[in-house]
């Protein structure tokens, strides 16, 4: 445990050296004040409390987001040791390479805790003052932080099993990038396009549903668009998925992180310093 | 007790170490020479249990390589000893400590030993190659390591700084620890270590100490004959030497005709001025077992 405290302290204070906590908190401070400006002109119309409306906006928002700065951390973070020379060394101190990782892992769930928390809050902040009633869509916002660590951690597995694979930083930076790019942006559009030209049949009734819960972002999504279904429209999928059962989006959010840390702690064990 | 018997590994297919075996007892310190290449990088790795042999056997204090048991004993200094550049030396040490579970308020004083006191607040990026090996060895030095595995501890150090480290390593030594060293500097090797193994090739060429690899070698000593000006060719004629600049008579014998040789030399009385023996050097020797030839 000890071990664990000491691996996640150094990682921490090796990110905030490297400005990775700075960039992570301003990136999406920035992005919620933007959000929340180009909100405002919009209230009203929904019908919905000003936070409700940012929540669903901010989830838009963290699908991109979230998975991106998670990539961004993690794709460095073991082939950078191979490269450096420093991976040799630390593992023939007496610590699994379980806690290793873990430690890892958590000083960077942490920075993107601290980050998606300072950018929520600046948006719940602005909806809070300007709209007495916004209070009401305070839970939904709890739901959007804590689904939006998950998916942060799923991300951040899925990256340091590239990390691991890839052995080049490199090499792993160009494949954390066309991962977030296959799996957040390509793959909805592929799907909307299967929609379409399926036209109601099995794949848009059977297949589809699976789809989506199987992609984290888009589970991610539908679990916190589920509940408040007065913003479902924000959403490019949101229509088709009303059929989903929101437990399923909740395992599909709540699973995915353990089997990302697995995917990453079965690829880091096969690494040869 | 570090015991290797029957140690193989090849790399896609290139033989990197064959049948490789030989321990390293509790307070000894073996010196693991070898060219470039030869395997002693891949021998420490296998140790260590960063890289799996295929085929020997290996125990390290009883324990199987890369076990917990095994790397909870163990020390190593990679050849190239390599640290965060945006950590300080104290905090690099400091986490080094936690992983073994000792208390990170030792750090100030492990750096102080390997004379990094005063840039211990500094960031590793700043520190010179020597510095940095410091901080390598810093980090054997945690714990009470009953084995330390030292992949060329000494290169990029200075001369002080060398004779520093071996003043350490003789307290591990004389403390019980076992030390494995590879070194290309065969003087400090020759003062400072009490057994030699040479590696060649993935070889094993030689084990034994310092006066049993001469001894086995049999090497042949020069014997420097010092003539009078005038009487050098006379000398040169009657010992069958060969005559270097106008004084000098240079011999060749084995060892076994050492005593020999200068008894004819002696009879020669007052033709010659003195005579220096110069027995095969280090260098000599190490060439003659690391051979890279041989079958
Ligand atoms: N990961 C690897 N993949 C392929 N070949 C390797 C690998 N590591 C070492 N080798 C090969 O194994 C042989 C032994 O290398 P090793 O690093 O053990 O030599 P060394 O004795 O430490 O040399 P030096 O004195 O230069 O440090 C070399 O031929 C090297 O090319
Ligand atoms: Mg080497």
């Amino acid at each position: 445990m000890n071990a664990l405290f000491a691996a996640a302290g150094t990682e921490f204070r090796i990110a905030l050296r490297n400005r990775w906590v700075t960039v992570a908190v301003a990136m999406m401070a920035l992005f919620a004040l933007v959000l929340s400006a180009a909100g405002s002109a919009a209230t009203g119309a929904l019908g919905a409390d000003r936070l409700s409306v940012t929540v669903a906006s901010l989830t838009s928002l963290a699908v991109y987001l979230v998975p991106l700065i998670a990539l961004l951390m993690s794709f460095d973070a073991i082939a950078g040791e191979v490269e450096r020379g420093t991976l040799p060394l630390v593992l023939t101190y007496p610590v699994a390479r379980a806690t290793l990782l873990a430690g890892k892992f958590a000083a960077h769930l942490g920075i993107l805790a601290l980050a998606v928390a300072v950018g929520y809050g600046i948006a719940a902040g602005a909806a809070l003052v300007t709209d007495p009633g916004a209070a009401r869509g305070l839970p939904a916002l709890w739901r959007l932080l804590w689904s939006s660590v998950a998916l942060g951690a799923t991300f951040l597995g899925i990256g340091y099993a590239i990390s691991a694979l890839a052995r080049r930083p490199g090499a792993a930076a160009g494949a954390v990038i066309g991962l977030w790019l296959g799996v957040i942006v390509l793959f909805d559009l592929g799907l909307l396009a299967a929609v379409v030209a399926d036209g109601g049949g099995a794949f848009t009734t059977v297949v589809f549903p699976w789809l989506l819960l199987g992609n984290p972002a888009d589970a991610f999504r539908l679990f916190n668009l589920a509940a408040s279904g007065a913003t479902a429209a924000a959403a490019g999928v949101g229509g088709a998925a009303q059929a989903i059962p929101p437990a399923l989006a909740l395992a599909s959010v709540l699973g995915w992180p353990v089997l990302g840390f697995g995917l990453a702690l079965a690829a880091f064990r096969k690494v040869t310093p | 007790m570090l015991r290797l018997a029957d140690v193989t590994k090849s790399f896609q297919g290139t033989p990197a170490l064959h049948g490789v075996g030989f321990t390293v007892a509790p307070g000894e310190r073996v010196a693991l020479l070898g060219h470039n290449g030869a395997g002693k990088s891949t021998l420490m790795k296998i140790i260590l249990g960063l890289i799996a042999a295929d085929a020997g056997r290996i125990s390290v204090m009883g324990a199987a390589p890369g076990s917990m048991g095994a790397r909870a004993v163990t020390a190593y200094l990679p050849e190239n000893a390599a640290f965060h550049p945006a950590l300080t030396g104290l905090e690099q040490i400091r986490y080094y400590l936690r992983l073994r579970g000792e208390d990170p308020k030792g750090a100030r004083t492990l750096l102080e030993k390997v004379g990094l006191g005063e840039a211990a607040r500094r960031r590793i990026g700043t520190y010179s190659k020597g510095m940095r090996q410091r901080v390598g060895l810093a980090q054997a030095l945690i714990g009470a390591p009953r084995l330390l595995v030292l992949d060329e501890p000494t290169s990029g150090l200075d001369p002080v700084s060398r004779r520093d480290f071996y003043a350490v390593l003789d307290d591990l030594a004389g403390r019980g620890a076992a030390i494995l060293l590879s070194s290309h500097a065969l003087t400090e090797v020759e003062a400072r270590t009490d057994r030699i193994v040479i590696l060649s090739g993935g070889r094993l060429m030689a084990d034994d100490t310092l006066a049993g690899l001469r001894r086995r070698a049999a090497l042949p000593i020069r014997l420097q004959v010092q003539a009078r000006p005038d009487t050098a060719d006379r000398v040169a004629a009657r010992l069958t030497g060969t005559r270097h600049n106008g004084v000098r008579v240079d011999l060749v014998c084995g060892p076994a005709d050492k005593l020999a040789r200068l008894g004819e030399i002696s009879a020669l009385g007052a033709l010659i001025d003195d005579v220096e023996v110069i027995p095969p050097s280090l260098e000599d020797i190490y060439s003659h077992f690391s051979q890279r030839d041989l079958p």
